[in-house]
């Protein structure tokens, strides 16, 4: 069975991720996956305006995630929309259960996403960068948190679809986010059409890319604390 | 934090980072950072960093320009860039940086309008310039100017279908520039006339001037700040973009 | 029973598992989960006997009780000044708390104005949110001139050296007063601005090599190096 791009039913796109692109931030990250490019930004903790927001039990965690213009053939205009809206929404609920922020109570962490260059997988692609940008900027955090969208198209369940098999008849579109070390899923959406089975199977091959994601997200962690020492 | 310490340096011709008073960080220059773009590019200067994507649609010409297309340029300040930017539409900053730039590419005429034209008085290409500050690092002004004139450099057609555009299809036809006006921002700070001020520096600003130049003419002014400026500073002011003209060329 | 994964100043991610077993505990930075040691933060491992605790190598400041920062005024009330210490909340200096006696009523920039900088002592934090601090003390007092640097707050403890030691030795080798905040501020004057420059360069340096060994023999070369 054979992809549009070559690729196995197994296997990802290319993946590629840095730590500490944005100086001014708190914490920062890059994360690229085929042709889908995202960066991410933490600022925080901080103090949180207008007070009635604020939560004196524990700090709480914005997100804001959208589009760059440019990023989609059709340009978007800037500004929200409802699916930024949503997606915005998923991603804090993605990041959230791993995050410890009982320490910084009345205090907000916002983490803002954009994306350079969608090519499919992007709210995905916005997570995997923000759970860097949170580690960077050094929020307690029990565990790291990727996320890839797994699909079933032209009847067989594969891993990471791209634009092109996102377009075909019937694709059924899964985004799933899992945590590294204890393997829990954070996010989870489908839209289309699978059976308990496939949907069980697509779990499985996304567990599997995220271990690899995982690496990726270690070492651009680590090769920026060692990057650091030798400047 | 550090008002006093900069002006005290800039009074002895010094600056934080160790640069002459006239003198720019390392500039960086990308193309084709998103390729979803009709034309994209980046501009990293010292520590700021500024992303532009062009992106081509077809609209309805003015009526008082039948034959000619016309740029729209939109900036966002992410709020990623600076703690203090805020979600939301654009802040009295992030519109007068958008049209400064504006101003320089549409007064220089480095864009022919009349060869935006599809069909006259009905159809013309709309050239839709987006500005996005991911790293305010200071002087964003002469950062996003370069980042756009090397976006608009790289940009090419899309194939034009009928009354639809398919984005999936570039054309061979490249955006042609007959110039690029290339913009220095001159800053005023502890009496001296700096360029390229950093964050550090920023909050010492007494005024500035943007200066779009080309070819040693000058096709667009716009002073800011909030002290004012004596008309000799501005002849200082603008013989040093006009001196900078030629180092900043060599970035477009 | 108990297997240690990790050893002695490795670099360590969130949720990266240092420890199986029952044997070691968890100290800043790490916590239990089961059977298991895990990290929480982004950093190096720490290893004192049976406790593990990770230092973070990134992230703002966290304030300590006693801990000496440099503070910048950014707003005051009636009872006292609102000053940014660079964390995630601002701290109070009541008038009580001011280093000579102040009358109630009395017009408050005539002793600390706005964006004015002052080193101060943390003297009271109810759980991070209300930070109190004071300027009663030896060491404590208002800023005037020099310059101030900003530096990542984990690497204080380098900058300082073990019993002040590198501080001491920038001190002598730069001619420069130097005031090391624990929030990541440093105050730095000097008779002139190259020694400040020499300083600054020094501590810049301090930062980004801080984890090599015989650090302070390195840096002790280096600022002799410079004075040529």
């Amino acid at each position: 069975m054979k992809r549009n791009d070559g690729r196995k039913h197994d296997e990802m796109r290319k993946v590629e991720g840095k730590v500490g692109i944005i100086k001014r931030a708190d914490g920062s990250a890059y994360f690229r996956i085929g042709d889908t490019i995202a960066i991410a930004a933490v600022h925080g903790p901080r103090e949180l305006h207008p007070k009635f927001l604020q939560n004196p039990e524990r700090g709480i965690l914005r997100c804001n995630y959208d589009l760059m213009s440019f990023s989609v053939p059709e340009r978007k205009r800037p500004g929200p929309s409802r699916r930024s809206t949503e997606i915005s929404m998923v991603t804090k609920q993605s990041l959230l259960p791993v995050l410890d922020l009982e320490q910084f109570p009345n205090a907000v962490v916002d983490v803002f996403i954009q994306i350079v260059q969608a090519n499919a997988g992007t709210r995905c692609a916005g997570i995997t960068a923000a759970s860097m940008a949170l580690a960077h900027a050094g929020i307690p955090m029990s565990d790291l948190v990727s996320a890839v969208a797994v699909g079933k198209i032209n009847g067989d369940v594969v891993i990471d679809i791209d634009k092109y098999e996102e377009d075909t008849d019937n694709a059924t579109d899964i985004p799933i986010a899992i945590t590294g070390r204890s393997k829990e899923i954070t996010l989870l959406q489908l839209d289309g059409e699978v059976s308990k089975d496939e949907l069980m199977k697509g779990i499985e091959l996304a567990k599997n890319g995220c271990d690899k994601i995982f690496e990726v997200q270690r070492k651009a962690l680590i090769d920026f604390i060692k990057e650091k020492k030798n400047e | 934090m550090n008002n006093d310490y900069v002006i005290s340096l800039v009074e002895k011709d010094k600056r934080v980072d160790g640069r002459k008073l006239d003198e720019y960080r390392e500039i960086k220059i990308e193309h084709n950072i998103s390729k979803n773009a009709e034309g994209s590019a980046k501009c990293i200067m010292g520590d700021t960093e500024v992303l532009v994507g062009v992106k081509m649609e077809v609209g309805t010409p003015y009526s008082d320009r039948p034959e000619e297309g016309t740029i729209i340029i939109n900036v966002e300040l992410s709020p990623m860039a600076n703690p203090n930017f805020e979600l939301g539409p654009p802040s009295p900053q992030a519109t007068e940086l958008a049209r400064i730039v504006d101003r320089g590419i549409r007064e220089s005429k480095c864009i022919d309008f009349k060869k935006l034209c599809i069909v006259k008085g009905e159809k013309v290409w709309l050239l839709l310039i987006d500005i996005y500050v991911v790293n305010d690092g200071g002087n964003l002004i002469d950062a996003a100017v370069l980042a756009a004139l090397n976006a608009l450099k790289e940009t090419i057609f899309p194939k034009l279908e009928g009354d639809k555009i398919n984005y999936d299809e570039h054309t061979k036809e490249k955006l042609k520039l007959d110039k690029m006006p290339v913009t220095c921002t001159l800053y005023k700070v502890g009496g001296k006339i700096l360029v390229d001020v950093d964050t550090r520096e920023e909050d010492s600003i007494d005024s500035r001037l943007s200066v779009a130049v080309n070819d040693g003419k000058i096709n667009a002014l716009q002073k800011g700040g909030e002290k004012s400026l004596s008309s000799k500073e501005i002849e200082e002011m603008i013989d040093i973009a006009i001196k900078k003209e030629k180092e900043l060329r060599k970035y477009v | 029973m108990g297997k240690l994964l990790v050893k002695e100043k490795d670099i360590v991610v969130p949720g990266q598992e240092l420890a199986n077993g029952m044997d070691y505990l968890p100290a800043g930075g790490s916590f239990r989960d089961k059977e298991n040691i895990i990290s929480s933060q982004l950093g190096l491992v720490s290893i004192d006997n049976r406790v593990i605790k990770i230092i973070p190598l990134t992230g703002k400041y966290i304030p300590k009780l006693n801990d000496i920062v440099i503070g910048r005024i950014a707003d005051m009330g009636f009872s006292g000044w609102y000053v940014d210490i660079n964390c995630a909340y601002e701290a109070n200096l009541m008038i009580r708390d001011a280093s000579e006696f102040i009358d109630r009523g009395a017009d408050l920039t005539q002793f600390h104005d706005f964006n004015e900088l002052i080193v101060a002592k943390i003297v009271q934090i109810t759980r991070f949110s209300k930070i109190d601090l004071s300027m009663k003390g030896p060491g404590l007092h208002k800023i005037k001139g020099g310059k101030i640097i900003e530096i990542t707050p984990s690497k204080v403890p380098r900058i300082i050296g073990k019993q002040g030691s590198m501080v001491n030795l920038l001190k002598e080798k730069t001619n420069c007063q130097i005031t090391v905040g624990q929030n990541g501020r440093i105050w730095i004057q000097g008779n002139n601005s190259d020694d400040e420059l020499k300083a600054t360069e020094a501590i810049l340096k301090i930062e980004s090599e801080s984890h090599v060994d015989g650090l302070t023999d390195k840096m002790k070369e280096f600022l002799e190096g410079k004075k040529k």
